[in-house]
Order: structure tokens, then C-alpha cells, then sequence
């Protein structure tokens, strides 16, 4: 009972992350129609991110973790106006090809500026446990949930209550209506871009330093971040946050429980499941982005 | 014309051994015959039927270690190994296809990616049939009646048989009743449909041929390297498969062989001419200029060029 529940703690953790992954990726897929591979490269830029502000500026870790955020909305605007703008009218393969060149460039720029050895991101935080009862928690660990929390909360709020979330709404639901209406869908899929690579970016920087920092742990996220996509449902945010958090306590239970070599099989059978049985994800509602 | 210039490309690639002017020329010209198999492969299901699979890796890994365990194992010899390997890749094939014939798109694609995750865990774990991480080292290389195809140079001809095969086998499919079903299908399914397509059957049927291609090439891959290792499931495979497909021009049958040959070459060129942490950067920096200039592939933009009616 005891293990049951410190793997529970732990599936948390990492699924408050995974959730960040996810939602970053059901909204630029939902909303944009691109299966977007680059999605852990800005995971991985998050966490070189943070590595760097750290140790070239010297900023607090909390400072580093927006620098991560900061840098990757800029890459991901950046990335929309200049590769995909030009492409909206091509098919979902086309798109889908650009982004496994990012992929692979930003992976190989990554090597050539940090090298291949895994970097470790040094945090503040003491290292001694938490004990609470039954389970133990690193104060490290229990940062980047709250963190993580406080993410989603703000992004279930930009969605909802802002008019650019209104817009995202409208453009996911139906683009040329949206468009008739006024809604500028070149700045929308800007800012969708720029927001969930962002997110991305700060999962990064919240789990380099519970983990290591190299070249290629973006290829895991992005599978993690499709796996959550789908449990979720395409667009779907709650269906997201509840499908990230439901990943990584499966996870955990299915290393603690069955063996650690098949840990990354959980997410791949889920995803298999899901899709023969609730094809359109876990939490299927009406409206579908909010 | 047009076939003066496939005689000419026949007789440039069947005398191809004669004067290229080193061992290492003639690797990488196997190497994109095998690619050129895998992408003919994933060219039926992605360029007529419509749907992606990232998933191509997996059959090309089944058929990889189909051949290497029965050759290893059982001690079949290699062409009994073969037809295994390819009826096994097809049957798996068979599997997804019928496993997956509600999913579209999107959905399709994450299915076959989920499948190809799944059997390379396996080929990692289970470890009394695999060995593991450590591979399948020693795969014999094939023999064709007293003779031994071990030599670079009458291994290119098999591979070159086979990519022959495989060009025709695709021609004659796309060519059919059943190629025009499933360019059918990848234009309008609910059209197709109320006209009498049976899309399932047709589905189906090009998961299993395309999975069975597949096959071909992973165990054409086992003897040439004679080493199998979980790397043949990497996912890195199938992306190269997409982009040979994609970048020479998805749905024409000389795009994916255009494709094998260029972006088997241009790792190589990278090389020589980069250092080898330049080489991939450049590599996908050059993907992302090729797909924002030439969206629709290589050879349909040559096409284009070089026909005055516009093409539909």
C-alpha cells in the first residue's frame, strides 16, 4: 500500500510535465493540423535553456525556468512564420516532413553547441527528502509539480477567458468561419505555435534537472507528448492535463509493478487501446478545445 | 523519349559495379537499393492509398529478424529465409491493417508508430529469442544454388533484382483495377465508398503488400550486414523512408527510387565535404529548404517543368 502510493507520487510528478507536453502538442495539432516532430526538440531546448541561463548568466533557477519559456515561444514564432506560413495550403505530410527537418537539424545543433555527454542542471532546492506519512517526496520534485500546476491553471485561463483564447477557440472549431469573422488566422497559429512550444520548453527546464540534460531526450518526449494527445482527444485541454497525469502514473505502476525494461511500452499500448476503442480519446465532450 | 531514358538508367544501373571506382562507392549503391525497396514499400500505402504509417520500421525489422532467426537458429538456408521473412512482414502487415481500418489520418499514423514502439521493446526484452541489446551476430550470407552472393558485387545485383521486382510488382499494382481503388480511396473515401470501393478490403490489402515489401528489404538488410541488432526498429528508419517517399514524390512510381538514391547519397556527400557534427544539421536543414521550394516532391516538380498542360 505503502509502495503503491509513493509510485502514485512519483506517476504525478512526471505526468504534471507530461501533461505540459500534451497540451502544448493537442493544441498546435488540433488547431493547426501539423504533426508537429520538433515538439521535443523545444522540450530539449527548454533544458539547455535553463542549463545556460544558470551557468553563463548566473540567474536563479526560477529566472532560468522563464528564460526556458522565453526561449521557447521565440523559436516556436519564429518556426511558424518563417517554415510553416508558407506551407498552410500544402497536405498534413508536407508540413509533417518540414518539422522532422527541424527535428533532425535542431537535434545535430544542439550536439554541435553542448556536445554529446549529458549535462547535469544544478537546482537550489536540499536534497533530503520530504517525508509526508507514507510517501517521500524530493522538494525538487514537488516544485516542478506545483510549477507544472500553475502552468496549466494559466493556460486553462488564456484559453478561456482571453480574447486571443476566444480566437484559438473559434479557429480550431472552424477556420474560414473564424477567418469571416475577423479573426487574424496567421497571428493565431503564430501565437499557437509560439504558446505550446513554450510549454514545451518549460517541461524541459522543470525535468532536466530531476533527470539529465542531452542532445536526443526530446525523441522520448515527443512520443510521450502523441501518446497524451490521443488519450486526451485532439484539441481537448482537460482531456490533456487528465491524460498526462494518467500516463505517468501508468508508467510508474507498470515499472514498479511489471518490469522497468517495458516502462516506455505502457504509453505505446495505451495508445493502441485507446485508439481501437475510444478513438476519439478518454474524455470525448461536444466542444473539443477548451 | 521517356524510354530511351529508363533504357539508359537500366543500363547505367546494371553495369553500375563495372566503373564505380571503389568498394565503398558500391556499399552505398546497395544501401539505396535496399532504401529504394523500403520506400517503393511505403510509397504504396502513403502515395496511392493516402495513409502514413511511421510504423514502416517495424516491418522491415520483422523481416530483418525473420531472416537472421531462421538462417541462425533453424539453419534454413537463405531463400526458403526470405519468402518467411516477407510472408511474416505480410502478415503483420495484415494485422495493423485490419487493426486499425476505422483510424484515419492522424490516428493511423499513431497506431503504426505505437506498433513499432511496442515490437521494438520486445526485440530489446525478450532476450532468450533476440538476444537483447547485443544482436544476432555471424547471419550467413545468402547462396544461390553452388555459389555464394557474399561478394559487394553480385550482392548489388540481388538487391538490384529486387528493387526490380519490387518497381513492378508496384507498376502493375498501381496500374490495375486495384490501383485506381486506392487512389480512389485517398481522394474521396466516401465517394469511393457509394460506388462500390470496398474500402476495407483495399486498405487492407495494401498494408499487406507494402508490409510484405518491407520485409524484402529488411532481410535483404540482415545478410548484407550480417549483423541484426534492435537498431533496425530505430525510429530513425522509418523517417528516412518518409523522406525518400515524400522529397522524391509521393504517388509516382520513380519518386521513391529518385529519393532512396539522393538521400542515401547525401549523408555520404555531407561527409566528405562537412565534419561529421555538421553532416546531420546540414541534413535537415537541407530537407527543410527541399520540402519549402519543392512541396510536392522532386519528381512531380520535373514533371511540371517539363509538360506544357497543367497537371491536375
Amino acid at each position: 500500500m505503502e509502495q503503491l502510493l509513493q509510485h502514485l507520487v512519483n506517476g504525478l510528478v512526471l505526468g504534471g510535465t507530461y501533461a505540459l507536453l500534451g497540451i502544448g502538442l493537442t493544441l498546435i495539432f488540433g488547431l493547426m493540423n501539423v504533426v508537429n516532430f520538433a515538439h521535443g526538440e523545444f522540450y530539449t531546448l527548454g533544458a539547455y535553456a535553463a542549463f545556460a541561463a544558470l551557468g553563463w548568466a548566473g540567474v536563479d533557477f526560477f529566472t532560468a525556468v522563464l528564460a526556458a519559456i522565453a526561449a521557447g515561444a521565440a523559436l516556436g514564432w519564429l518556426c511558424e512564420v518563417t517554415l510553416l506560413r508558407p506551407l498552410r495550403s500544402e497536405s498534413i505530410d508536407t508540413t509533417m516532413l518540414v518539422m522532422i527537418g527541424v527535428w533532425i537539424a535542431m537535434q545535430n545543433g544542439e550536439l554541435l553547441v553542448w556536445g554529446g555527454v549529458a549535462k547535469s542542471i544544478p537546482h537550489p532546492f536540499p536534497t533530503a527528502p520530504l517525508v509526508l506519512g507514507p510517501v517521500a517526496i524530493a522538494p525538487l520534485r514537488l516544485f516542478v509539480l506545483l510549477i507544472a500546476a500553475g502552468l496549466i491553471a494559466a493556460s486553462w485561463l488564456l484559453i478561456q477567458k482571453t480574447k486571443l483564447g476566444r480566437a484559438m477557440r473559434a479557429t480550431f472549431q472552424d477556420r474560414d468561419t473564424a477567418a469571416l469573422m475577423g479573426v487574424g488566422i496567421g497571428r493565431i497559429h503564430a501565437a499557437t505555435f509560439a504558446f505550446g512550444s513554450a510549454l514545451a520548453a518549460a517541461a524541459g527546464a522543470l525535468l532536466g534537472p530531476v533527470f539529465l540534460a542531452y542532445p536526443s531526450m526530446g525523441d522520448l518526449a515527443s512520443l510521450k507528448a502523441f501518446s497524451v494527445v490521443i488519450l486526451g482527444g485532439l484539441g481537448n485541454l482537460p482531456g490533456a492535463t487528465l491524460g498526462g497525469l494518467l500516463l505517468g502514473v501508468a508508467e510508474e505502476l507498470g515499472a514498479g509493478y511489471i518490469s522497468s525494461g517495458y516502462r516506455d511500452a505502457v504509453g505505446f499500448v495505451i495508445i493502441i487501446l485507446v485508439l481501437l476503442f475510444r478513438p476519439a480519446g478518454l474524455f470525448a465532450r461536444q466542444e473539443r478545445i477548451a | 523519349m521517356r524510354r530511351v531514358g529508363g533504357g539508359f538508367l537500366a543500363l547505367i544501373a546494371l553495369t553500375l559495379p563495372l566503373w564505380l571506382p571503389s568498394a565503398y562507392h558500391l556499399h552505398v549503391a546497395i544501401m539505396a537499393g535496399i532504401f529504394g525497396v523500403l520506400a517503393l514499400s511505403l510509397n504504396l500505402l502513403l502515395g496511392y492509398t493516402g495513409q502514413l504509417s511511421l510504423g514502416h520500421a517495424a516491418f522491415f525489422g520483422i523481416g530483418a529478424y525473420t531472416s537472421a532467426l531462421l538462417t541462425l537458429t533453424l539453419e534454413w538456408s537463405f531463400w526458403p529465409a526470405l519468402a518467411a521473412a516477407i510472408a511474416l512482414a505480410g502478415a503483420a502487415g495484415w494485422f495493423i491493417g485490419r487493426l486499425s481500418l476505422k483510424l484515419r489520418g492522424a490516428y493511423f499514423v499513431l497506431v503504426t508508430i505505437s506498433f513499432a514502439g511496442v515490437i521494438s521493446l520486445v526485440s530489446v526484452n525478450w532476450i532468450e529469442l533476440t538476444n537483447g541489446p547485443l544482436g544476432l551476430p555471424g547471419v550467413p550470407a545468402p547462396e544461390l544454388g553452388p555459389w555464394s552472393l557474399r561478394t559487394k558485387t553480385t550482392y548489388y545485383y540481388l538487391v538490384l533484382a529486387a528493387v526490380a521486382l519490387s518497381y513492378a510488382v508496384s507498376r502493375r499494382l498501381v496500374g490495375s483495377r486495384i490501383g485506381r481503388a486506392f487512389v480512389a480511396l485517398r481522394e474521396n473515401e466516401a465517394l469511393a465508398e457509394s460506388i462500390g470501393v470496398d474500402v476495407t478490403h483495399y486498405l487492407v490489402l495494401a498494408a499487406v503488400v507494402s508490409a510484405a515489401m518491407a520485409g524484402l528489404g529488411g532481410s535483404l538488410y540482415a545478410h548484407y550486414t550480417r549483423f541484426v541488432s534492435p537498431e533496425v526498429f530505430l525510429f530513425s528508419y522509418t523517417v528516412t523512408m518518409v523522406i525518400m517517399v515524400v522529397a522524391g514524390g509521393k504517388g509516382t512510381l520513380a519518386g521513391p527510387l529518385v529519393g532512396a538514391v539522393l538521400f542515401t547519397a547525401l549523408p555520404e556527400v555531407l561527409r566528405a565535404a562537412t565534419s561529421w557534427q555538421w553532416q546531420m544539421l546540414a541534413y535537415g536543414v537541407l530537407l527543410v529548404l527541399l520540402v519549402v521550394f519543392m512541396p510536392r516532391g522532386i519528381v512531380p516538380h520535373i514533371n511540371a517543368a517539363f509538360s506544357r498542360t497543367p497537371r491536375p
